[in-house]
């Protein structure tokens, strides 16, 4: 008996030891590239969205969920990720559905020309947050690159180990919990930097979309109808990457063939009201918080009339609205203090 | 399949596994079949050349042993019938057969080993031709020695030769030894090899304390060691001098902790078994000159090339008559040391060219060899200096001579790992000009691919290496831990704490061989 409790306790305390490292030695995303922590912060969210956005960078930086709700009483949520591949956005939905039902999808389809996963760093930030479940293992598969391996996923201190020389302050304190980084999946940028010239879009040897691209987004399309969930195709407002005609085209195309909608957010920059000289922080790649407020309310708007949307802010349940008022109040306090930092940084 | 690697992990678990649950009398089966996955893994083109050296030594093994038999029976049988000079003519004919025998098995295997690792060599050494695409198995230096070392002791009768063919090949091809050595002798092997082994825990866990010994060895110094020698060597016009010299350490470093490491790593792994290997190290950094160095490093290869060149050669009849003509012919003190001095510098050659097909290792080994008959040539003079001066009884005098004896190993081991032999001399004379020492050590050493933190691990880590040695002195570390579990589970629990966190390992480094898997 002695001899069983005594292996027990030989294994035990490695396995604590190693739990106890791996927590340490995990980056926590908290000040530094906040985009690794973004696909986590979902699970403590409130699961009652009416609106899911999916996709890359265009979304958790062009729309935000507060001013929807403040504009429209939408409840939204972004599950999005630096360069999230469109397989990446599908398991993401799976991984959403676990916990709740939408009534609309909207996906922002830049990731479609992308066809493979471009780097490790970008896998790790989309693929390490979520939970484990089928989705995530089967996201990781998509997604890993040649150097990559299933157990570093699974044991990822086997990745990070070699952040022992990087430790810092933070990583001791937001061992056990980071800090939320966006509000409901935006992650609020306030820098200005107008848009001075335009890079020549370059012509590509070829425009179509890969294979693999179009089974995801067709498995999109079909998780969604599954679920009687409204799927909405756009293309966030941006003026570079290039988004080509024949792009867009394949998009249109397949959009009419699936029943769905399309929207060009980009295309309609002018009646959404985006200035480039204002509202982009890094040169018209990406909006900065004044950009993605005004696309929020241009999107909000037609999500709203076209699919009856209930405005939730003279709802019956008050711990919704309470919930909601909280997180637009905590939004424009961090408006207020970026905008400040900003100006005094001037 | 790398040692390093998680799937030699799994592997040797899933053996283990089945090697403990099958009837005892099956478990050298489940190795054997071990044995053919882990070198089908590797490729399976180098299957045919090993299968090759087990036939034509098992056949040959058998043919001599059976003659030998055959011959004893025969004398026994008509031992009145016969004169002495027909049973010593029976003698010599059937010497002559079992020799021409080994001679035939061994030109065939050394043969194979000679046409696949050198001939490329040659090609650019002395012609002009294209170089040829040929395939150089896994271990082939390795499983060849230690073939043709059981065929050599079954002619001299120092061995029974296996009747079963398909144990011999496990004794040849046995996985954890196959691709660095220790090169084992048959009737060491087999006391272990082919005995049934019960579970044992202690076993168990006494091979996975040597493996962890290995891996840290390998994977936190030797890997780590190994990035800055990579940016050092990569660029000699911008890494001379105190680079040069830093270089030269850092190879110390990474040599002897990743063939050490994966010694380790190979006799833990067959601890598992139940095997015993034979030790290949003792701490061969605590020698007092370079003869004592090639006695603790690397001991079976060395064993090997004593007992079946150098012995073989120097007391050879052609030999003999040599030195004979020469004493006559030249002087006494020519001929008595021609013997000496030819084997010597034959085994030295051979050793050179055995470690890597180029003009680098003969260099090295050549060089090797003179240092040692040097030395011996000089120990005369040493005996007078110190009747005289007494110098050996100061305190540090030993310290000197292990000192002495490391500078000299590091420098010849520039050899290895320059490109060609102009430019490990050139690199060699580099460190003897003093211009760029202080900007490398103060600023230049933290652009090799290292930071502080990896310097600091690394210094650590052979200061553990250093503790270790000094307290083996008097008895295995292990033994001393036997009678502390609780010391001996923390040590190791540390121990492989540091090697999931500071091993070299996963993105960001390359997973490297170990050194003498090329060989």
């Amino acid at each position: 008996m002695k001899k069983i409790r005594n292996g027990i306790i030989a294994v035990v305390i490695p396995v604590i030891c190693l739990y106890l490292l791996q927590c340490l030695l995990t980056p926590k995303y908290a000040t530094d590239i906040k985009e690794g922590a973004m696909i986590a912060e979902y699970y403590n969210s409130n699961k009652n969205h009416d609106v899911l956005i999916l996709g890359d960078c265009e979304v958790y930086e062009n729309i935000s969920p507060a001013t929807m709700w403040e504009n429209n009483g939408i409840t939204s949520y972004i599950r999005g990720s630096a360069e999230q591949l469109i397989w990446q956005s599908y398991y993401l939905l799976e991984d959403t559905l676990r916990y709740e039902t939408p009534k609309v999808v909207v996906l922002n389809v830049l990731a479609m020309q992308q066809a493979e996963a471009k780097s490790e760093a970008y896998n790790r930030m989309t693929i390490d947050g979520m939970k484990w479940s089928k989705a995530k293992l089967h996201s990781i598969q998509e997604s890993m690159t040649e150097k990559e391996t299933l157990s570093s996923y699974i044991f990822p201190l086997l990745r990070y180990h070699s952040r022992w020389s990087d430790l810092s302050f933070e990583d001791v304190s937001y061992m056990w919990k980071t800090p939320n980084v966006t509000t409901n999946g935006y992650l609020m940028q306030t820098g200005v930097r107008p848009v001075t010239n335009l890079p020549k879009a370059v012509p590509l040897a070829n425009y179509q979309f890969s294979d693999r691209n179009y089974e995801y987004l067709n498995k999109i399309a079909q998780l969604c109808k599954e679920h009687h969930i409204e799927l909405v195709l756009i293309k966030a407002p941006s003026v570079f990457p290039h988004w080509y005609d024949e792009w867009e085209e394949q998009i249109q195309n397949f959009a009419k063939e699936q029943g769905v909608s399309y929207l060009n957010l980009a295309k309609a920059s002018e009646e959404i009201g985006i200035d480039y000289t204002q509202d982009t922080y890094d040169y018209g790649q990406h909006m900065n918080v004044f950009g993605a407020e005004k696309t929020s309310v241009y999107l909000a708007d037609i999500l709203q009339n076209r699919y009856n949307l209930q405005d939730h802010r003279n709802d019956e349940n008050k711990q919704l609205i309470e919930q909601w008022n909280r997180l637009t109040a905590d939004y424009h306090m961090e408006r207020q203090d970026k905008l400040s930092q900003a100006e005094s940084g001037k | 399949m790398l040692f390093t690697s998680f799937y030699f992990l799994v592997f040797v678990l899933i053996t283990l596994f089945v090697y403990y649950i099958v009837q005892k009398r099956f478990q050298w089966i489940v190795l054997l079949c071990a044995n053919i996955y882990f070198y089908a893994y590797a490729g399976l083109g180098g299957i045919l050349f090993i299968a090759a050296t087990i036939c034509t030594t098992y056949i040959g093994a058998r043919y001599i042993d059976a003659d030998k038999q055959k011959t004893k029976q025969y004398l026994a049988q008509e031992k009145e019938q016969l004169t002495k000079e027909e049973k010593k003519a029976y003698k010599t004919k059937a010497q002559s057969r079992q020799k021409r025998c080994l001679a035939t098995v061994l030109l065939i295997n050394f043969g194979i080993l000679a046409v696949l690792k050198y001939t490329n060599f040659i090609i650019l050494s002395f012609t002009t031709f294209q170089t040829v695409d040929l395939i150089l198995p896994m271990g082939i230096s390795f499983y060849t020695f230690q073939s043709m070392g059981y065929l050599i002791d079954v002619y001299r009768g120092k061995a029974d030769a296996e009747q079963n063919v398909f144990r011999f090949a496990l004794f040849v091809s046995f996985f954890p030894q196959l691709v660095q050595g220790p090169i084992n002798r048959w009737n060491d092997l087999k006391e272990t090899m082919f005995v049934e082994h019960a579970f044992e825990w202690n076993r168990i866990r006494s091979g996975a304390e040597r493996m962890l010994w290995g891996y840290f060895k390998k994977m936190v110094i030797a890997d780590r060691a190994s990035i800055a020698l990579a940016t050092i060597t990569g660029d000699t016009s911008t890494y001379y001098g105190a680079y040069a010299f830093v270089g030269m350490l850092l190879y110390a470093v990474e040599l002897y902790a990743d063939f050490t490491g994966g010694i380790d790593v190979t006799i833990g792994v067959a601890e598992l078994f139940g095997i015993r290997l034979a030790e290949n190290f003792h701490r061969p950094f605590f020698s007092k000159n370079i003869a004592e160095y090639w006695r603790r490093w690397h001991i079976t290869l060395c064993a090997w090339f004593k007992d079946y060149l150098f012995y073989p050669l120097s007391m050879s009849k052609w030999m003999n008559k040599t030195s004979k003509v020469l004493k006559k012919r030249v002087g006494k003190a020519v001929g008595s040391r021609f013997p000496v001095y030819f084997s010597s510098l034959t085994v030295w050659f051979v050793t050179g060219i055995w470690h890597g097909a180029s003009w680098n290792f003969v260099v090295w080994g050549l060089l090797n060899s003179m240092v040692m008959l040097l030395s011996q040539e000089f120990k005369p003079l040493y005996e007078k200096t110190n009747h005289k001066l007494h110098y050996r009884n100061i305190p540090c005098y030993k310290v000197f001579e292990i000192l002495r004896t490391t500078a000299i190993v590091c420098v010849l081991q520039m050899l290895d790992y320059y490109r060609n032999i102009a430019e490990a001399f050139k690199m060699m004379a580099s460190m003897f000009f003093p211009g760029n020492y202080a900007n490398v050590l103060t600023d230049g050493i933290f652009h090799l691919g290292l930071t502080m933190a990896d310097y600091f691990v690394l210094l650590m880590g052979i200061i553990i290496i250093w503790c270790v040695s000094m307290l083996q002195r008097k008895q295995a570390i292990r033994k001393r831990l036997s009678t502390k579990p609780y010391l001996r589970y923390v040590i190791f629990m540390l121990l492989f704490l540091a090697i999931v966190v500071f091993g070299t390992y996963g993105i960001g480094y390359e997973s490297s061989q170990f050194i003498y898997n090329q060989f």
